[in-house]
């Protein structure tokens, strides 16, 4: 694709937030001493009055994000994953979600593919916790131009948001000229009706690789990518699992309480199927570069290629 | 005549308030409610400017209940100064009710910011105060924190954002009551010396007592004339303060009078508060 970029998504986020600070006067952003690698710092260089470094100290700058908000500002509060979701959790729940205030939440270096760092710094347990928060969007975007997107309709849309931001350079797949995000909308990216593959942020491009390669095995797979994950796409999902009758889930994620139960969720209700979930299988990760780790994990192509195929051959 | 006396009959009623508001939901932390009342009383009758018939003002200043179980004489208070009905106060913590168990901002009119997971109060209150400062806005942001809430780490952070953020349109408000769920302060996890804390985390620090309504305003005075830096002010309290058998009593912190408890407790109050109307 002639537009194509490997970038990681969150240099896309720190882009976008510049972006849209330009002309909008109420966004703030906060970060807790790791604005270089969450990219804040692009917002920082730009917008140096409209940035705070809270240091490390992340369950207070939930608050003071909180406090931003009541009186109007568009807060940003970023750090890593781990630390903004599980450090300040209960700063999450009690004094942005009970109260539904306008704060946006970043989670950079999400997943498996943080790599060196290891299981401390890994975070695979971040869309559990925010899914279950009411009135909490949940935003995985899966390449350059959908974080773009996203972050600007997170900053555009009125309520808590967390979005979820990786630390590896990926490339991009969609198509600038033509992609439009829509919040709580699923894209369907490949038509099939063998089964659906159903997947969420850096991965996406994995499932697609793989549901291309099958076709010349005969193998029609249809692939969603699901960008939001709460409010999920029912619509999307009740549809894929009518015509497809079965459906996988990939995600950088454990597989308990994230994209898979989302889905779950819907099918368990509405349409029950079976799902396979590919994901990371109630462990911990370890240290390593993060496409090894990716491929030990089972979350790229190669696998991927190997559960639709079983998947299909069953059917 | 004493110059506070109609300070000092809102405040008891601002405890009658409390008792009959915890009385009716059986449940609640009358103890932390008495301590604080007086505060309560004076910021909102003496010190900020806000309007109960316009309680989302813009550039109002705004008050943060950062220990907030201590509602039930705050709400009072609030009722007092016309946001809502006393009548309501009867209805704390009942199904439905617009006076939740901790404040909630969304339900209750002149409720600045949710709070009640002890600790979170204050970094809203720092926020607050920022937005202020960003915005180049005089309006000024006080929060009341219990002496056992700092023991959470979270008031440490929220001391050094202030200090380093030069946010000196923010009071932090500290009860020192003394006692907590499982004994005194000081036998739980002692926090002393707070104010050698506070001046080393970069505060103006005045102590006061709590329960005199002169010092609380020369203490709010100087807050307002420091530049630069935030303020604290570390109240000596009294829990349980004005119903005698509640005194610093560590049993009343989290527990509603019987029957027999709420006539003595009313009585004693309505007993004050007509003392102190023939004062006037």
């Amino acid at each position: 694709m002639a537009n194509a970029v490997c970038k990681a998504t969150r240099e896309s986020f720190g882009m976008a937030l510049c972006e849209m600070a330009k002309t909008n006067n109420d966004i703030v952003v906060l970060d807790a001493d790791l604005a270089a690698a969450t990219k804040t710092s692009i917002f920082q260089k730009e917008f140096p009055h409209r940035f705070f470094d809270c240091g490390i100290a992340e369950a207070n700058m939930i608050g003071v994000a909180a406090g931003l908000a009541t009186a109007g500002k568009i807060p940003v509060a970023a750090s890593f994953a781990m630390f903004s979701t599980g450090r300040a959790y209960e700063q999450i729940r009690n004094s942005v979600a009970y109260p539904n205030l306008n704060v946006k939440i970043a989670g950079s270096h999400a997943g498996i593919s943080t790599g060196e760092d290891g299981a401390t710094h890994q975070c695979l347990e971040d869309i559990a916790l925010m899914r279950t928060l009411p009135g909490m969007t949940v935003l995985n975007p899966a390449d350059h131009f959908e974080m773009m997107e996203a972050t600007k309709a997170a900053v555009n849309h009125t309520g808590p948001v967390y979005i979820r931001l990786g630390r590896l350079a990926i490339d991009s797949f969609n198509n600038p000229e033509a992609y439009k995000f829509e919040l709580g909308k699923g894209i369907t990216l490949h038509e099939g009706n063998d089964v659906a593959v159903i997947a969420s942020g850096l991965v996406v491009n994995e499932a697609r690789k793989a549901v291309l390669a099958l076709e010349s095995e005969g193998i029609k797979a249809r692939l969603i990518n699901i960008h939001t994950i709460k409010p999920i796409d029912r619509e999307i999902i009740i549809k894929a699992a009518k015509e497809c009758k079965q459906i996988i889930t990939v995600e950088e994620h454990n597989i308990i309480g994230g994209l898979a139960d989302a889905v779950c969720e819907v099918t368990s209700s509405e349409c029950p199927v079976k799902v396979t979930r590919i994901g990371v299988n109630d462990r911990f990760g370890y240290s390593g570069p993060a496409w090894e780790l990716l491929e030990k994990f089972g979350l790229t192509e190669k696998n991927i290629g190997n559960v639709i195929r079983q998947t299909v051959k069953i059917k | 005549m004493d110059g506070n006396a109609q300070l000092k009959i809102l405040a008891a009623k601002a405890r009658l308030g409390a008792i009959i508001g915890t009385y009716h939901a059986k449940s609640g932390h009358p103890g932390g409610s008495l301590s604080a009342a007086d505060i309560f009383t004076y910021l909102y009758f003496r010190e900020m400017n806000v309007n109960p018939k316009n309680p989302d003002m813009n550039d109002r200043d705004r008050f943060v209940l950062s220990k907030g179980h201590c509602c039930p004489s705050l709400y009072a208070v609030l009722a007092l100064k016309g946001y809502f009905d006393w009548d309501e106060l009867k209805s704390l913590r009942h199904v439905g009710a617009m006076l939740q168990g901790h404040p909630d901002m969304k339900g209750t009119p002149g409720i600045d910011m949710s709070s009640g997971s002890l600790g979170q109060g204050i970094s809203a209150a720092c926020g607050m105060a920022l937005s202020a400062k960003l915005d180049k806005k005089d309006y000024r942001v006080y929060t009341v924190l219990g002496d056992g809430e700092c023991e959470e780490g979270q008031v440490w952070e929220a001391l050094m954002f202030a200090s380093h953020n030069k946010l000196d349109n923010l009071v932090v408000i500290v009860d020192q009551n003394g006692l907590q769920i499982d004994g005194t302060v000081e036998e739980v996890a002692g926090i002393e010396p707070l104010d050698k804390k506070f001046e080393s985390f970069g505060f103006e620090v005045a102590k006061i007592d709590g329960h005199s309504f002169d010092e609380i305003a020369d203490a709010l005075n100087k807050a307002k004339n420091t530049k630069g830096k935030p303020f604290a002010i570390l109240m000596k309290t009294v829990k349980g303060k004005g119903v005698s058998f509640m005194e610093n009593q560590v049993g009343w912190h989290g527990k509603a009078c019987n029957d027999e408890e709420f006539k003595i407790a009313v009585k004693e109050l309505e007993d004050e508060i007509a003392r102190l109307e023939v004062e006037v």
